[in-house]
């Protein structure tokens, strides 16, 4: 056992945590906790872009902005929340630009913007350009720079730690246990200030855009104690992911110009989205895909559409979109600037997870209670910015915006709140976890078990969902954490036991997805990325709420609470 | 198809030195390799250690040597390999546990190098520092570095020479030194052009073929040299 204090602990090294540690070690003592080496964290594969109102190639302010999220996110985004961000967007790119982000330029040496969907003027006009780019590897330059970023400064890092544990005392954060992968041990970080910037958890599903790290740890390990999570039933699913594989094609392709095309060549958008088109927001494009494949114009009667890029200028998709032509020759054997490529809808973001407000720290009630010491920033947070669906290249905005400002949060907490003492035993939980593993004399395997899990949410609570569907599934996660029980690991080595850490990961999606299809059962309407079937309709008189789900007992119990609307009167959303 | 894989398995805790394994999987041919270690992994034998996260080539967690290669496994699909397909450590670091090497020494001199943009002056307020696409376009490809380790760990001048620099670190001071905004071009001048900089490298060019980002490592090592004979690096004046 060792036992390590700082003020301020932050879990998780993507884009989110980084910025976090970037603001709060200037004046804290700061450790940043990862799973992963930072530079492989999934901020990383973040294609896109990053938006902002710059305004460098048309007019553009970020009210247009503010409104075209509360709109594409269907009118469940915290309005309060959405304004901050969209002001604060325009400082945090020139911040990145400051730092040494290579992003592309304008000829007159200004960052350059592109379209990107659900994006207008003047809103709902027509597309704005508000994307900064560079190539289609924004993410990565953001990863990258944060980081030089953090070496510059002399940011401590605990790398290749993974974080099982939250620790609480006297109703405070107090700090966290994790498992260091080199060596095994158990460490106990002791703190007075918290954050969790973990990222998402689109690993539950079997077609996705995500790292096979991104498993929900840190809403998982909140949960876990008691605390809720927030809109878990939104989960965005990108039109675009590679056939088969899931791996993304940004929404630039669409943005510089590409089209989307059925089995008979048709522009099936014009139909769905007349304004936008191809641009109309993610979730209306992956359901226009399903209704498609539906009427049986897939391709070739296959469960796949064409993006069609082969009318852009060669120069263009080899200087704009250099990654994804990379992707889909290696992948797929395919010359974008000639061939087709096969495309379906992948699971791609959590617009859900740990209520926050917008200095991140988290909420823990239906009044919005903060809990001292808590914060929590990024993907796995819900402040929520993206309510319903998540307009792209706004979570790079929120990783920013948020990072920072809960960076800045809990910097000024640290310096005045008092060190809680340690609860008593604090590895025990954690140790009761990995020697039950250890010890387990069942016969049930971790990647079989997780398989299962992908595709049955895959087939049931995906782009449409239906209640015999959803109600199936509770069944089956009941099954298949039943199956957890008995769970037995091969590998009782402790130096980089793999094995130890996939098993707490499934644990965490389980529980995960039990939330998510608890809270997709209950919400009966078609709000964003939640589509039923069975409500085709949104609902404003019963459903314009934000869902809380705690746990209980084996179960879930779910409670509500209101959404902010400050500008914007819910409207209906079409493009 | 069936797949075989023959893999180089050490463990530090019961082996004294590395040995071979052999496996055979159900994969389809347009599979990546890491999915097959994957498989191995899940269904066949629970100990096998890998890193790996993005499984598509953007994170650099699983640079290993695939068939005498360095590859990235989720970066090769099975079909475009003899089998059985090898599969080993990187060359040139600690291997901690099977595929899992002691990067620590690789990200010391990457480190070493001030990979991040040195100011001197004033940021701009409320906007950005221009730049044009032309000077934009000077480092472009250094900046697609994703920090796997691949070229080093190709590079018989670091085989011979731990202590060398290492085209990887290289790689990440272009990305500055040609960087217009850059203002602390002279800091970085000992490392590079000290003994163990840039005139280790003997142009073998492993490197380039190793790097799965497509960057031209030679070239940018020679853009470097070229800088520093041209005292292109020194303190302004
Ligand atoms: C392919 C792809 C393309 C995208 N493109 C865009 C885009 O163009 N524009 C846009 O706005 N958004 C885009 N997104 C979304 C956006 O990239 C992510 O939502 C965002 O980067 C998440 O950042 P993060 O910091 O919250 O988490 P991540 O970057 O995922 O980082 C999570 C961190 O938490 C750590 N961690 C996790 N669990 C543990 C644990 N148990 N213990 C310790 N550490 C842990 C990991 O090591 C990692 O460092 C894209 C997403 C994908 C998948
Ligand atoms: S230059 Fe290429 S091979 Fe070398 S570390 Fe960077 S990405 Fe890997
Ligand atoms: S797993 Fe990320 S590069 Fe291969």
């Amino acid at each position: 056992m060792a036992t390590h204090q700082f003020d301020g602990i932050i879990v998780g090294a993507g884009g989110a945590g980084l910025m976090a540690a970037l603001q709060a070690s200037k004046t804290a003592k700061i450790a940043v906790l990862s799973k992963l080496y930072p530079t492989r964290s999934h901020t990383g594969a973040a294609q896109g872009g990053i938006g902002a109102a710059l305004g460098n190639s048309e007019e553009d302010n970020w009210e247009w902005h503010m409104f075209d999220t509360v709109k594409g996110g269907d009118y469940l985004v915290d309005q309060d929340a959405a304004e901050i961000m969209c002001q604060e967007a325009v400082e945090a790119v020139y911040e990145l630009e400051h730092m040494g982000l290579p992003f592309n330029r304008n000829a007159d040496g200004t960052i350059a913007q592109r379209p990107f969907g659900g994006h207008t003027r003047d809103h709902g006009k027509a597309p704005v350009r508000r994307s900064c780019y560079a190539a289609d590897r924004t993410g990565h330059m953001i990863l990258q720079t944060l980081y030089q970023q953090c070496i510059k400064q002399g940011v401590t890092f605990f790398n290749e730690y993974h974080v099982i544990d939250l620790l609480t005392n006297n109703g405070a954060a107090c700090g966290v246990v994790a498992v260091e992968i080199a060596t095994g041990e158990i460490h106990t970080f002791h703190s007075k200030g918290v954050m969790f910037a973990t990222g998402g958890s689109g690993r539950m599903f079997k077609i996705t855009s995500n790292a096979l790290t991104l498993t929900g740890d840190g809403m998982a390990v909140l949960y876990r104690k008691g605390l809720p999570l927030e809109d878990m039933e939104f989960f965005q699913f990108h039109p675009t992911g590679i056939y088969k594989m899931g791996i993304l094609i940004t929404e630039a392709a669409r943005g510089e110009g590409g089209i989307l095309r059925n089995g008979s060549g048709e522009r099936f958008m014009e139909r769905y989205a007349p304004t936008l088109k191809d641009l109309a927001p993610r979730d209306m494009v992956s359901r226009a895909i399903h209704q498609e494949l539906r009427a049986g114009k897939g391709v070739n009667g296959k469960d796949y559409v064409h993006l069609d890029l082969t009318h852009l200028p060669a120069k263009t998709i080899h200087e704009k979109l250099p990654d994804i032509t990379d992707f889909v020759e290696t992948y797929m054997g395919l010359d974008p600037t000639k061939d087709l490529i096969p495309i379906q809808p992948t699971a791609h973001y959590a617009m859900g997870g740990i209520p926050t407000n917008s200095n991140a720290e988290v909420v823990i009630d239906e009044k919005n209670t903060p809990m001292p010491g808590l914060y929590a920033a990024g993907e796995c947070a819900c402040v929520s910015v993206h309510g319903a669906n998540r307009l792209g290249t706004n979570s790079l905005v929120d990783i920013v915006v948020f990072g920072r400002r809960g960076g800045k949060a809990m910097a000024q907490f640290v310096q005045k709140a008092a060190l809680q003492p340690l609860p008593a035993d604090p590895e025990a939980p954690a140790r009761a976890r990995i020697d039950k593993l250890f010890n387990s004399t069942g016969t049930e395997v971790v990647a079989r078990i997780r398989e299962e899990l992908q595709a049955e949410m895959m087939d049931k609570a995906s782009v449409y969902r239906i209640e015999a569907d959803l109600k199936k599934m509770l069944e089956i996660i009941e099954h298949l954490k039943k199956k957890y029980e008995s769970v037995r690991l091969i590998d009782h080595g402790k130096k980089f036991n793999m094995e130890l850490l996939e098993a707490f990961e499934l644990e965490h999606l389980l529980q995960l997805a039990q939330v998510t299809v608890t809270a997709a059962l209950a919400r009966k309407e078609s709000r964003g990325a939640h589509s039923r079937d069975d409500y085709p309709k949104r609902d404003d008189a019963n459903f314009l709420k934000h869902s809380l789900a705690y746990p209980e007992g084996s179960g879930v119990r779910l409670s509500y609470k209101p959404v902010s609307i400050t500008r914007f009167q819910p409207q209906e959303r079409k493009y | 198809m069936d797949v075989k894989f023959k893999i180089l398995r050490f463990d530090p805790d019961k082996d004294k030195k590395p040995h071979w394994e052999s496996y055979q999987v159900e994969m389809e041919p347009t599979d990546r390799v890491l999915d097959g270690l994957e498989l191995i992994k899940g269904r066949v034998d629970g100990t096998l250690g890998l890193r790996r996260s993005c499984a598509h080539g953007v994170c650099g967690s699983d640079a290993m040597l695939i068939n005498g290669k360095n590859l990235l496994a989720c970066k090769v699909l099975v079909k475009s390999l003899p089998q059985p397909i090898t599969i080993e450590p990187m060359r040139g670091f600690n291997v901690l546990r099977d595929l899992i090497v002691d990067m620590e020494p690789f990200f010391a001199k990457y480190r070493a190098v001030k990979p991040y943009l040195i100011e001197k002056d004033e940021r701009p307020e409320h906007k950005e520092r221009l730049q044009s696409p032309a000077d934009r376009e000077k480092f472009e490809d250094t900046t697609k570095c994703i920090l796997c380790g691949a070229c080093t760990t190709s590079c018989p001048s670091f085989w011979a020479n731990p202590d060398y620099v290492g085209p990887a670190a290289i790689v990440q001071a272009h990305r500055f030194i040609f960087d217009s905004r850059d203002q602390g071009k002279e800091e970085r001048v000992e490392v590079l052009d000290g003994r163990d900089g840039v005139w280790r490298c003997r142009t073998v060019f492993n490197c380039v073929e190793a790097c799965p980002k497509g960057i031209n490592v030679t070239k940018a090592i020679g853009e470097v040299k070229q800088a520093l004979s041209k005292g292109e690096l020194d303190p302004p004046k």
